[in-house]
């Protein structure tokens, strides 16, 4: 998690990403934000973030990202 | 000849009155549903009295925009979009350098409206729809009109720190659509899917181009940018022929894999523009949709959106770049080096554009009007003006035009250009900073601010640069420094910040 935290808190310092949980849904995030946050994403945690994973509400919140970090790292 | 650009609509809503011409997600417009609202928003503009004054745009990606900017050119007037997600006070910079005789927005973003304090100035979209057409006052209108005049107003970076609006005349789109049309046989059957924002001349071409065929436009919504799962399904199920997208949202497909599940096969065309097209995304494109053509456009806004292109006709190794091709009919690129004269064959020189698709210039800005637009240093026999474009290029073997780099601190992001010294300027004026500059980090694609400060103030920075900079402008990596390296010249030395990035993403390896 505090990896993520790191990644997220690079990309946009200003969002409270503790507590904020509609990230995409609010449009916090946009499609560059995204597009960044995945190369990251799967780099450092050395997963494969798929087309199926695109979901809002796997992104609204750096918990549900973590959620599905975890879920693609037992897949591997 | 066309002189404008209303008698292509026109012409399509006497040839298909009941076809589709416009869609977003919630309705469809018909070519004479298109006519009829245009008429009536520029039967009510005309009542305002402003003919030949700018009218401004709070636009956001609907149909309700597009029909005020038809209903704008009605009344004889240009439009200047501005999008609605852009900060308050960039707008007002906008208008400040505009002094538009109106502005126009929807009641839905009203608040946004009146944050502008233009009280006088602010009318609905909603309001000018109730107007009856009055065909007199819109035919004496037509009866004036002159093709050099402007048709709309599009804004990008100014080094100096404002904005500058680039001036487009009827003329020029005029002549876009025909040699587009021309180069890449575009008929009626044409169905286009908007990518790129109103206020971002990429859209342009799709705007104008549908008109120019009769074909129809579909407006993408931008979300499904952000979550790209639904995007291939709408453009499978709208049987979208030919996409003119900036190059990073074919990357934003192409990094999600959006091509993995469906593959819409109507596709013909597929062209870009913006910035270079990485290759491995043109690949992955390729490698999913073969069936369809790949066309690399190049052009600033000054010369109306394109003046060059490329037609993808081998195959290209991940290390090798594409071309930006030749130059459309009726456009002509001189390569001229730092005497002014033509570059040899091989040598880099800068590209200047010289046609009939040269802007107006800058509104209201003189001084960097003639700085980038001016007589053909080749001769002084007549009145012949170019546009210095600042990009820098040469041909290859092939005779094909390749870009090569920038003559200045210029550059480009997520398909915006931006001039980095008026980030820097930004960030200057506050309080805390002592000293910044702005690097590009190429390979990792990101606009990295340096700064000179009593302590670390990210947070800050962002927030205030987010009031006045719209989004695609704010750094995307901040790094404290207690003494920013200068040069022998006593000046910040970019080139070992530039190194210190390449270094450390060198060391990540």
């Amino acid at each position: 998690m505090e990896e993520l935290m790191k990644i997220l808190k690079e990309l946009r310092p200003e969002v409270d990403f503790e507590k904020e949980d509609k990230l995409i849904d609010n449009g916090v995030l946009d499609s560059f934000d995204l597009v960044a946050l995945v190369g990251e994403i799967n780099e450092v945690f050395g997963v494969e973030v798929e087309f199926e994973d695109m979901e809002p509400e796997n992104f609204n919140s750096a918990k549900s990202m973590y959620a599905m970090i975890e879920r693609l790292e037992n897949e591997v | 000849m066309v002189c404008n650009v209303l008698e292509y609509l026109e012409q399509a809503g006497e040839k298909y009155p009941d076809k589709c011409a416009f869609a977003d997600t919630t309705k469809r417009m018909s070519y004479t549903e298109v006519v009829d609202t245009a008429r009536r928003i520029g039967s009510g503009i005309l009542k305002r009295g402003i003919q030949g004054r700018p009218v401004v745009v709070i636009a956001d990606r609907d149909l309700e925009s597009l029909m005020s900017f038809f209903g704008i050119v009605y009344a004889g007037s240009f439009y200047v979009p501005v999008d609605k997600a852009l900060p308050v006070e960039r707008m007002k910079t906008i208008i400040q350098v505009m002094d538009p005789g109106l502005i126009l927005y929807q009641g839905k973003d009203s608040k946004v409206a009146e944050q502008l304090g233009e009280t006088d100035k602010i009318l609905t979209i909603e309001e000018l729809l109730e107007s009856d057409i009055d065909h007199e006052a819109l035919e004496q209108v037509r009866a004036e009109h002159l093709s050099t005049l402007p048709l709309y107003i599009m804004f990008t970076s100014g080094s100096t720190g404002v904005p500058k609006g680039v001036v487009v005349s009827h003329g020029s789109v005029v002549d876009l659509v025909e040699q587009f049309t021309r180069s890449f046989c575009f008929d009626e059957n044409e169905i286009f899917a908007n990518q790129a924002p109103f206020d971002f001349d990429v859209s342009v071409k799709d705007i104008y181009l549908t008109i120019k065929n009769a074909g129809t436009m579909y407006i993408i919504p931008k979300s499904m940018f952000i979550m790209p799962k639904k995007l291939m399904q709408y453009l499978e199920e709208n049987k979208v022929t030919t996409i003119i997208w900036a190059a990073s949202a074919l990357g934003v497909v192409a990094t999600f894999k959006g091509l993995d599940k469906i593959k819409p096969l109507t596709l013909k065309n597929i062209m870009f523009s913006g910035e270079v097209l990485p290759m491995k995304v043109l690949h992955y494109w390729q490698a999913n949709l073969s069936q369809a053509a790949y066309v690399n456009l190049y052009g600033p806004t000054e010369i109306t959106c394109n003046c060059t292109y490329y037609k993808v006709d081998r195959e290209f190794a991940i290390d090798e770049v594409l071309p930006i091709g030749n130059a459309f009919f009726n456009t002509e690129i001189l390569l001229l080096d730092e005497n002014n004269q033509k570059a040899a064959p091989g040598q880099v020189g800068e590209i200047c554009v010289r046609g009939e698709s040269l802007a107006l210039g800058y509104y209201n800005n003189r001084e960097a009007t003639e700085k980038a637009f001016c007589q053909n240093p080749l001769h002084d026999f007549y009145r012949d003006m170019i546009y210095r474009t600042g990009d820098m290029g040469f041909y290859n073997e092939k005779g094909e035009l390749v870009f090569a780099s920038r003559k200045d601190h210029q550059i480009k992001h997520m398909g915006h250009r931006i001039e980095l010294a008026e980030i820097e300027i930004q960030v200057n004026i506050l309080e805390f900073i002592k000293k910044c500059c702005c690097v590009y980090d190429d390979k990792r694609e990101k606009i990295v601010l340096f700064y000179e400060s009593d302590g670390e103030h990210e947070v800050e920075i962002i927030e205030e640069l987010q009031k006045k900079l719209p989004k695609y402008m704010c750094p995307n990596r901040m790094i404290y420094m207690e003494k920013i390296p200068m040069n022998s010249h006593e000046k910040m030395d970019r080139v070992k910040l530039k190194k210190m990035l390449g270094e450390e993403a060198y060391a990540e390896k």
